[in-house]
């Protein structure tokens, strides 16, 4: 395996991380001083330090890939998977049909922890999924991501564009245990701590006008200059729709907190964290494309694996509005994502 | 494709809400006359330029291309200089001469300028020019660099009122004002959003970026695309 020979797996033990922390880098970057603390900079920031016992991964760069030594053929494939990541307005019309990047929630290419780095999939997949409640493997969850995220229809299985996007997140991955049995090390947005008063749409309002809407506008329609991509949406049709896991008020709580504003992470309290994503969240985007033709039916059916951690179907309390009951599904129109609802392994018995 | 208005009322409301209070004042006053900004920009041409280009001043201050920058963005400026906001010994006394309606005049008139190439920045080598590259275009997001691109717009070309083009201005320039929010001695930008940045970059960084954006041409580009429009 040719992959295997310039990466290096340490668990690093008595030196200045605590013991046990597993720690994998690309390593060519081992050598840098900065790696035997990795992530010292976000600590710095704000962010928790790694903890004991915790898996620390620290994805190669596109400036590593070039000096990689792997087949020109597969950097080319890894090259072109990266720009589909940060440019993936590049398949709009076609699988895209919102002013969205996967880099636009997806900060620092993928890479960055705390911003749900992608590599942590391509090492724990296949796996069981509750949102659609059988196992996935790494094409599935990115298939996913089109659907909900990017309000679109993903490319097919085993194409180009889909074979060059998990190259990428694979890449990524250079050098992690795959299966992992620790917890990984700036997984997934975390939501920040419990507010002291629960989350509330005109405080949201007032600290989103505050610090987000210098970017993202008032109205959430974030901001194109000259047709390109600088702003994306947070709501409404230029957004990811209503089936999105950032719709879940936790993880936009937590995506926010960690990541915005951009640049200045983990400046927000607690509580204007919260109050933003409860505001973020009780407003209008395109719909689930999940929908069953009603709200509550679509609630029904969906709650319990995925809504009951987001406002859908809930009623506005300032004007009685009821959320996601419409049939609007964006700039995409009556295309039905392929990969919705589509059941599998059916046949498998229990033992 | 999806060519989206920035609103106008948006900016205000952020404006206001961090405190840059003068600038809903002045959207709402007479709106810029270039005519008039000429002869109010009399006294400004020793330094910016009759062209607006500025010039880049190795080793010393330079002065900034003012041609083609937002007028808004000007506007926000000259009442920063003014109000002492924006601290500048060699600009403030220039600031203090133009009243509310000249600050707009003379916006509009640098503001409707072709935009001219940026100087300075030959002295570097091209892996610092790559390192530049990257910095402006994907950013150092193990330092938390985010990229100048992300707020500056694509090209670092500038984003609405608030991102001011950065593209073809000087390298002396570029290199003096990141230095100078390094220090704090700039400090006018909403919501620290450029400070936060400059103070990750290293001096090295810095003279990357600089070198990078100054490089970066755009001024054949402007021109065409007017003639175009003119056609
Ligand atoms: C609107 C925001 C958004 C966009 C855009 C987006 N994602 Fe995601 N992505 C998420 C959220 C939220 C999660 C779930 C994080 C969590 O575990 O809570 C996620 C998770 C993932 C994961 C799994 C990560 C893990 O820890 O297992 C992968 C892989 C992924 N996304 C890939 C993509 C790809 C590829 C694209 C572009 C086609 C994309 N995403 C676009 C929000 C987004
Ligand atoms: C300086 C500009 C800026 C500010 C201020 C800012 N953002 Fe963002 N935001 C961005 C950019 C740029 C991205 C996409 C990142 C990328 O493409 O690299 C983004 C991404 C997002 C996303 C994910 C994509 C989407 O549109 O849903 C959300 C949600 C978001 N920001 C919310 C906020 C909130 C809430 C605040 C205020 C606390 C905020 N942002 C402040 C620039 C900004
Ligand atoms: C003696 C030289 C000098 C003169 C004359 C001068 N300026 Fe300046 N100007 C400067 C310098 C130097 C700076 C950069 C200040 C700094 O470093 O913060 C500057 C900055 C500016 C800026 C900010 C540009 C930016 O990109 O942020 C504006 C706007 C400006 N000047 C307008 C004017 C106008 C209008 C006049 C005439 C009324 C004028 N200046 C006269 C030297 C001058
Ligand atoms: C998070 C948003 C953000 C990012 C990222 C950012 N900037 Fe800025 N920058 C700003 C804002 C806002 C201003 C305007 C400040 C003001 O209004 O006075 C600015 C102003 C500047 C100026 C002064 C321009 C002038 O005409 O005076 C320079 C130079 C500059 N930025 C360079 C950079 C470089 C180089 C990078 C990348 C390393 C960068 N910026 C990244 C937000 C950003």
């Amino acid at each position: 395996m040719i992959m295997h020979k310039k990466r290096l797996v340490l668990a690093l033990t008595g030196c200045s991380l605590a013991t046990g922390l597993a720690v994998s880098a690309f390593a060519d970057n081992a050598a840098d001083p900065s790696n035997e603390a990795p992530y010292q900079q976000l600590v710095e920031l704000g962010f928790p330090a790694p903890q004991e016992g915790e898996l620390v991964h620290v994805p190669p760069t596109m400036a590593d890939l070039e000096d990689a030594d792997i087949h020109p053929e597969l950097k080319k494939v890894i090259r072109y998977g990266y720009d589909l990541f940060t440019n993936t307005q590049q398949l709009r019309g076609e699988n895209v049909f919102n002013d969205m990047n996967c880099s636009s929630c997806h900060l620092g290419e993928g890479r960055q922890p705390f911003s749900a780095p992608v590599w942590a999939a391509a090492v724990t997949l296949p796996d069981f999924r509750g949102k659609n409640q059988h196992v996935n493997n790494l094409e599935e969850r990115i298939a996913g991501c089109f659907a909900y995220s990017m309000n679109g229809t993903p490319p097919a299985y085993g194409s180009d564009e889909m074979l060059a996007l998990s190259a990428y997140h694979q890449w990524l991955a250079t050098g992690a245990p795959m299966y992992p049995s620790q917890p990984i090390y700036g997984r997934g947005f975390p939501a920040p701590d419990e507010p002291d008063e629960s989350p509330d749409y005109a405080r949201g309002e007032a600290a989103y006008q505050e610090n987000c809407a210098i970017c993202h506008q008032d109205n959430g329609a974030g901001h194109y200059e000259n047709g390109e991509y600088v702003f994306p949406a947070p709501w409404g049709d230029g957004s990811n729709n209503w089936g999105a896991g950032i719709v879940r008020v936790d993880t936009a709580a937590g995506f926010i907190y960690n990541n915005m504003p951009l640049g200045q992470p983990r400046s927000l309290s607690d509580q204007d964290a919260w109050d933003i994503a409860y505001y973020m969240s009780s407003q209008e985007r395109p719909q689930d494309p999940r929908y069953t033709g009603d709200v509550a039916e679509t609630l029904e059916r969906f709650g319990p694996t995925f809504h009951k951690r987001s406002l859908y179907g809930q009623v506005r309390e300032h004007d009685g509005h009821v959320l996601g009951d419409h049939a609007n599904f964006g700039e995409k129109g009556d295309i039905e994502p392929w990969n919705v609802g589509m059941p599998r392994f059916e046949n498998l018995t229990d033992e | 494709m999806n060519k989206k208005q920035w609103s106008k009322f948006n900016l205000l409301m952020g404006a206001s809400l961090i405190g840059v209070s003068t600038l809903a004042g002045t959207a709402f006053a007479e709106t810029g006359d270039a005519e008039r900004g000429q002869a109010a920009a009399a006294t400004c041409t020793a330094c910016h330029q009759a062209n607006g280009s500025g010039m880049n001043i190795p080793g010393g201050e330079s002065w900034p291309r003012l041609a083609g920058l937002n007028a808004d963005y000007i506007v926000k400026q000259l009442h920063d200089f003014k109000e002492g906001r924006r601290q500048n010994a060699t600009m403030m006394p220039f600031a203090n001469m133009l009243n509310d309606q000249q600050i707009v005049d003379v916006a509009a008139y640098y503001s409707e300028m072709p935009i001219t190439p940026g100087q300075g920045g030959d002295d570097v080598d091209e892996a610092l020019l790559a390192r530049g590259e990257q910095l402006a275009e994907r950013g150092d997001w193990d330092a938390y660099i985010v990229s100048c691109k992300s707020c500056h717009g694509p090209g670092g070309t500038g984003v609405g009122e608030t991102f001011p083009g950065i593209a073809s201005q000087h390298a002396g320039y570029i290199s003096n004002q990141l230095h100078a929010w390094q220090n704090d001695q700039r400090s006018n930008d909403p919501q620290n959003l450029m400070g936060a940045i400059a103070k990750r970059m290293s001096d090295e960084d810095i003279q990357a970026v600089s070198a990078w954006y100054a490089g970066q041409d755009v001024s054949a580009q402007t021109g065409s695309e007017e003639e175009e429009a003119a056609q």
